[in-house]
């Protein structure tokens, strides 16, 4: 793993509030309808990506996640502008506004989906290894999902397969806490989610997933446990989401002040504390950062509002690769 | 009479068939401490306690395989789905246990089970989000098929379903929930297998279900100021199919419209438009339409979508064409 200097924490930084300022934008405009349908933000977790990319080949390794998918393309290399446009429903987003708010792809960035079934994405997850290990690539996959998605069959299945198959994945639970308004406490009769993987005699550990630090070391293992043909690896990143599940959440299921202990915690204030402190930069070389951010961020929101729709013509083009499939046609 | 949300009609029929009847229990994701992902069972867990108002973790396979399995031993369960999108995750249950437990053992047991929860499109969700498999389930025998389309329907017919000792799909929408209409004060039951006619008219009958039926109404308001009048059948209940209904009404106007939010091959329209050929060919003035999505998968982007939802201007197209008009 690449050593974790200066200009590694400079960039977590802006990354980090990057994807921190990405996401309170969408929530913006979501309020004023421009971006509809759920919307799920990754608030709180930024550290397990910003920690995972540090850890990973960008150039032949892969991810796949969930429905709650806006940054981490954004993270593998994909242009904001074009994830901000496919919330929006606009042709120029990742999939030309056919996918929406839980559906980013992104082949080029090795990024594959953004999936709306919870628990859908292990599986594929572990398909997509096998695939790099069909054909000698040694790329490895994170195979990201939720701790609700833990308890799906999907999860069990697919880590029996992945270990008699030693396919080279790295599963990622993100245990945020919740599903929804469940608590990891009332989906089972455990709560350490990552000794699921002992039943499989699967490497497997709890990682502080506030911390990028101690992630791209769990990473970096894993990682290589995976590339040099020693299989699955099982991580558990104890994280959180200060906001709710998605826009319609009361959040009755937990308490104010639980969500301020997290946030004396936050990974992008963790971050800014170590740049102080070791005088990487200053508050001014700080501020520079977050006016940077900022037009960044509303460069993408200017991107998706003067973006064009999609023709109607579009609805019939992507859902076969034959070009002439002869549809039923539904409007008179 | 009282006004109530078809979210609290939902919750009514629930909750008193859960006072007749120890043996019905309510069990989901969301459905207890949260009172569910729209609010169905809002108050039930504090009423019944959490031995009956039962929060699952997401394993749909798992809980809905366990509540068929507990009607073998006496339960009759209300099992929620959050949508039925999720319940592709638990389908092998209900098509190959649930729909065939009775007719496998000869007759020994009985699998009086409903389960429910929102189908079709709710806004700009994508495609995973957006499915209607009522024809899907609505192909198994054993099974049962049930979309209400206002309050008063739906708690009649959801106390219908509990009671009934068969399994029964009972389709919602989340479009539906915060509809408010009319039920009477006192306990009332909607048999299943009875279609209505929301409207009665005379040139041209319009044969629809759920949520979707409102476009029906637009539209024949729309129509009736042309001076033409249409009957508007709503099914409720898709299996079994109320094929006596449809089949006087088309006799009586001798046009048939058929209205589905839902793909168009081997769909609900599909078999009704066979029955009346086959039942009333000779009274038909014209060929049947039907209106459906379109044949993709839902698509997100809010221009896309609108063009891919059947609507009131279609089916208005559809009247005139049936009327050569
Ligand atoms: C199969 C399935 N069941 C239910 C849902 C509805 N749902 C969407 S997200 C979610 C909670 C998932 O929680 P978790 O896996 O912890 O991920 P998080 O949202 O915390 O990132 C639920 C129940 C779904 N999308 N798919
Ligand atoms: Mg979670």
């Amino acid at each position: 793993m690449q050593k974790i200097t200066k200009e590694v924490y400079l960039k977590w930084y802006e990354d980090m509030l990057f994807w921190r300022k990405f996401e309170d934008k969408l929530a913006a405009v979501y309020i004023q309808q421009k971006v509809r349908g759920f919307l799920h933000l990754y608030n709180g977790q930024e550290a397990v990506l910003a920690g995972a990319l540090h850890a990973m080949d960008l150039t032949k390794d892969k991810m796949i996640t969930a429905y709650r998918n806006h940054v981490q393309p954004i993270g593998m290399g994909v242009d904001p502008n074009r994830v901000m446009a496919e919330l929006y429903g606009k042709v120029t987003g990742t999939s030309h506004g056919m996918g929406g708010s839980m559906h980013i792809f992104s082949k080029e960035f090795r990024f594959y989906g953004g999936h709306g079934i919870v628990g859908g994405q292990i599986p594929l997850g572990a398909g997509i290894a096998f695939g790099d290990k069909y054909h000698g690539v040694d790329g490895v996959t994170l195979c990201c999902f939720g701790d609700g998605a833990a308890r799906q069959g999907s999860l069990h299945e697919t880590f029996n397969l992945a270990m008699l198959w030693n396919l080279p994945v790295v599963f990622v639970c993100e245990n945020n806490g919740y599903a929804m308004g469940t608590s990891v406490e009332r989906t089972a009769n455990h709560t350490e989610i990552w000794k699921l993987g002992l039943g499989y005699d699967m490497p497997c550990g709890p990682v502080d997933g506030m911390n990028p630090v101690k992630v791209a070391e769990a990473f970096d293992e894993a990682i290589t446990r995976a590339r040099t043909g020693g299989g699955p690896t099982f991580l558990e990143l104890k994280t959180y989401r200060y906001r709710g599940h998605s826009m319609s959440d009361a959040q009755h299921y937990r308490t104010k002040s639980e969500v301020e202990e997290y946030k004396k915690i936050d990974p992008i204030t963790q971050v800014k504390e170590i740049i102080l402190d070791k005088k990487y930069a200053s508050e001014e070389d700080i501020k520079v950062i977050d006016k940077r951010v900022k037009e960044r961020v509303a460069e993408c929101e200017k991107f998706a509002e003067e973006s064009p729709f999609p023709e109607k013509q579009q609805l019939y083009d992507m859902v076969y690769e034959q070009e002439d499939y002869p549809f039923i046609q539904h409007k008179l | 009479m009282k006004t109530i949300q078809f979210r609290e009609a939902i919750c009514e029929a629930m909750s008193e068939e859960m006072r007749r009847d120890e043996s019905v229990y309510l069990m989901g994701e969301e459905v207890a401490e949260y009172n569910g992902a729209y609010k169905a069972s809002k108050g039930m867990l504090d009423e019944f306690g959490a031995k009956r108002v039962i929060d699952t973790p997401i394993a749909e396979l798992g809980f809905a395989g366990i509540a068929i399995g507990s009607t073998m031993t006496g339960n009759r369960p209300i099992v929620e789905y959050m949508t039925f999108n999720f319940s592709l995750v638990g389908i092998d249950q209900i098509i190959s246990n649930a729909a065939k437990i009775r007719q496998m053992s000869g007759g020994q047991f009985k699998c009086p089970i409903v389960f429910r929860g929102p189908t079709a499109s709710a806004g700009q969700l994508g495609a995973t989000h957006s499915q209607a498999f009522e024809s899907w389930f609505a192909n198994t025998p054993g099974l049962k098929v049930v979309v209400p389309s206002n309050p008063y329907d739906a708690k009649g017919l959801l106390k219908a379903a509990i009671r009934d000792d068969d399994p029964v799909i009972f389709m919602e929408s989340e479009q539906m929930y915060g509809d408010k209409g009319e039920v009477p004060e006192g306990e009332y039951i909607i048999p299943l297998g009875v279609a209505d006619i929301k409207r009665e008219g005379t040139d041209v009958t319009i044969v629809s279900f759920g949520k979707i039926i409102k476009e029906a109404y637009k539209a024949a308001d729309e129509l009736e100021k042309e001076g033409i009048s249409c009957e508007i059948i709503d099914l409720r209940t898709v299996r079994p199919m109320d094929r006596k209904a449809i089949v006087e009404s088309v006799k009586k106007t001798n046009r048939l419209v058929v209205l589905e939010e839902a793909w168009p091959f081997g769909n609900v329209a599909t078999e009704i438009t066979y029955l009346i050929q086959s039942e009333a060919f000779d009274y038909l003035d014209a060929p049947v339409v039907r209106i459906n999505t379109a044949d993709t998968p839902a698509p997100y982007s809010p221009v896309l979508l609108e063009e891919w939802l059947p609507n009131h201007e279609d089916v208005i197209k559809a009247v005139k064409k049936v009327l050569y008009k």
